[in-house]
């Protein structure tokens, strides 16, 4: 209702950077463009992979396998504004912790990403985005994995201190977040081994939320949790996206998703087929794609339905 | 049938995950194990699964412990896969860890022929728990253990994949226990919930999670 379809002259009469075009997406209510310029901003975006291709299983087979290019993620684009929450939804194995990894330059040795990153309206290369990684952009990484194996999580989640004034605060703020995870003292004394799931899961949040960052992309944050912590996680997305952050919230969960996100972007084959307004995804008839269509029909509450079910 | 007969479990001696848990499941049934994050459920799953082995306590199925050597009767898959494949063999070799490929089941499961030559890295999380999924079913179990298998999966795959799972159980007279934080879910698939209660010493057991 509030959205504005495809154009929105408001902010084409702000100043872009060069042959930056935003017109792929639908606004929400809430979005604007604070300095002239989206938070985040990624243009065409392409990853491939070169692999190797095994056909046979023998010694030769394994010396002459030719290598080929696999593209995952193909001519991609998506835009966060300041204050927003922008869920990426999609099948699984669309490409969606992809773009993740590319936002954060931490991209596979053997893919090949391509394309345009804007951040706070600078064209970003690779290196920009491995130095705004923990500085600017925070990772809420997917895989519990991601924590260091050897290392106490409280310690992990503190991170490294600047001054001793410096390492105060952030014991205190580790404090202050463990306690809002409902995460005692004796967890953070512990190593990722000796906890439960939805625990490492609310370890990886704190993480991302020790550091001031503008931006932060949230790559399946709720796996493992009850429904209370994980709204409770999605609550202190909605404030951080509220007092000016942007989040980019990947997930599959639609239902999850729309409750706290401004903006969807719908993912699938490798690219952003819809990016809407949540509002335009409360009923079937105002999704555009028939990806979104079928996801939407898909859960639980929907019926549950695979394919083309009736 | 399926019992679980007493178990208790610690990690560290004095701190006890579970005590006293007795659990009974008949094939024709799907049990959902139900308790807040951190309480032990993936404990549980594991132990039931024979991962490891209880403090105290039997785990048997059909009267008999689970047995030490060749394919468990109960088959368990896990809430990461990530940490459940062998990051150096490739899903073909991963696959036949449980016999002869079973064609349909990937097939039924949307896993691609050209997954089969790829490493786990290689693979999106919810393609490697279908992988999970494909594994545990081709080891022909007689219970299957699903500790929150589908959250990293979206709502389309979700649903594919239970209905495999629920039509392969079917099929083969198999039990099913499972976890899920859904509720939408649960009510989809449980035929009976099972409360994992602690212990009341357990309350003064200082990671006690009160949310």
């Amino acid at each position: 209702m509030g959205d504005q379809m495809g154009t929105d002259a408001h902010a084409q009469a702000r100043a872009h950077a060069s042959g930056e075009s935003h017109h792929h997406h639908t606004h929400a209510r809430g979005s604007v463009h604070r300095q002239g310029c989206h938070l985040l901003q990624v243009e065409h975006l392409s990853v491939s992979f070169r692999m190797y291709e095994t056909r046979g299983e023998g010694l030769r087979d394994f010396l002459t396998a030719p290598q080929s290019t696999v593209f995952a993620v193909r001519d991609l684009s998506v835009a966060v504004h300041e204050g927003e929450i922008v869920a990426v939804v999609g099948a699984s194995g669309a490409g969606k912790t992809l773009l993740a990894d590319a936002l954060l330059g931490l991209s596979e040795p053997n893919a090949r990403v391509e394309g345009h990153i804007w951040f706070k309206g600078q064209r970003c290369t690779a290196r920009d985005l491995v130095a705004l990684r923990g500085h600017g952009i925070s990772l809420v990484p997917q895989s519990v994995a991601s924590l260091d194996p050897l290392m106490r999580v409280g310690e992990q989640v503190r991170g490294v201190a600047a001054s001793r004034a410096d390492a105060r605060a952030r014991a205190q703020r580790q404090r202050q977040l463990f306690a809002r995870y409902g995460l005692d003292e004796a967890t953070a004394r512990r190593y990722p081994h000796e906890l439960s799931g939805g625990m490492a899961r609310r370890v990886l949040l704190c993480c991302a939320l020790m550091d001031d960052p503008s931006l932060i992309v949230a790559d399946e944050p709720t796996p493992g949790l009850d429904t209370d912590l994980a709204m409770r996680a999605l609550a202190d997305f909605r404030q951080f996206a509220d007092q000016g952050g942007g989040v980019l919230l990947i997930t599959h969960d639609i239902e999850l998703a729309l409750n706290v996100a401004d903006r969807v972007a719908v993912f699938d084959g490798g690219t952003v087929v819809e990016e809407t307004s949540v509002e335009s995804f409360r009923c079937e008839e105002r999704l555009r794609s028939e990806t979104a269509r079928r996801l939407w029909r898909a859960l639980p509450q929907n019926g549950f339905k695979v394919g083309t079910d009736a | 049938m399926l019992e679980v007969r007493d178990v208790s479990f610690s990690y560290r001696a004095g701190t006890p995950v579970l005590a006293g848990v007795s659990l009974c499941v008949h094939p024709e049934e799907r049990v959902r194990i139900s308790a807040p994050s951190g309480a032990g459920k993936t404990t549980l799953c594991s132990l039931i699964a024979g991962y490891r082995k209880p403090c105290a306590g039997d785990v048997l199925v059909d009267g008999a412990p689970l047995p030490d050597r060749g394919l468990c009767p109960v088959q368990l898959i896990g809430q990461h896969p990530e940490r459940m494949l062998d990051p150096r063999m490739r899903m073909r070799e991963t696959l036949r860890e449980a016999g002869a490929l079973d064609v349909d089941l990937m097939e039924a499961l949307g896993i691609e022929s050209r997954w089969l030559g790829r490493f786990p890295h290689e693979l999106s999380g919810g393609e490697m728990q279908r992988f999970c999924i494909v594994r545990a079913l081709m080891a022909h179990p007689r219970y299957v253990v699903a500790d929150e298998i589908s959250t990293m999966l979206d709502a389309f795959a979700q649903a594919q994949v239970w209905k495999t799972i629920l039509a392969w159980c079917a099929q083969h007279d198999a039990g099913l226990l499972f976890t899920t934080h859904s509720n939408a879910l649960a009510a989809h698939l449980a035929t009976r919930t099972f409360e994992l209660r602690r212990e009341d010493e357990m309350r003064a057991r200082p990671e006690s999670e009160a949310v």
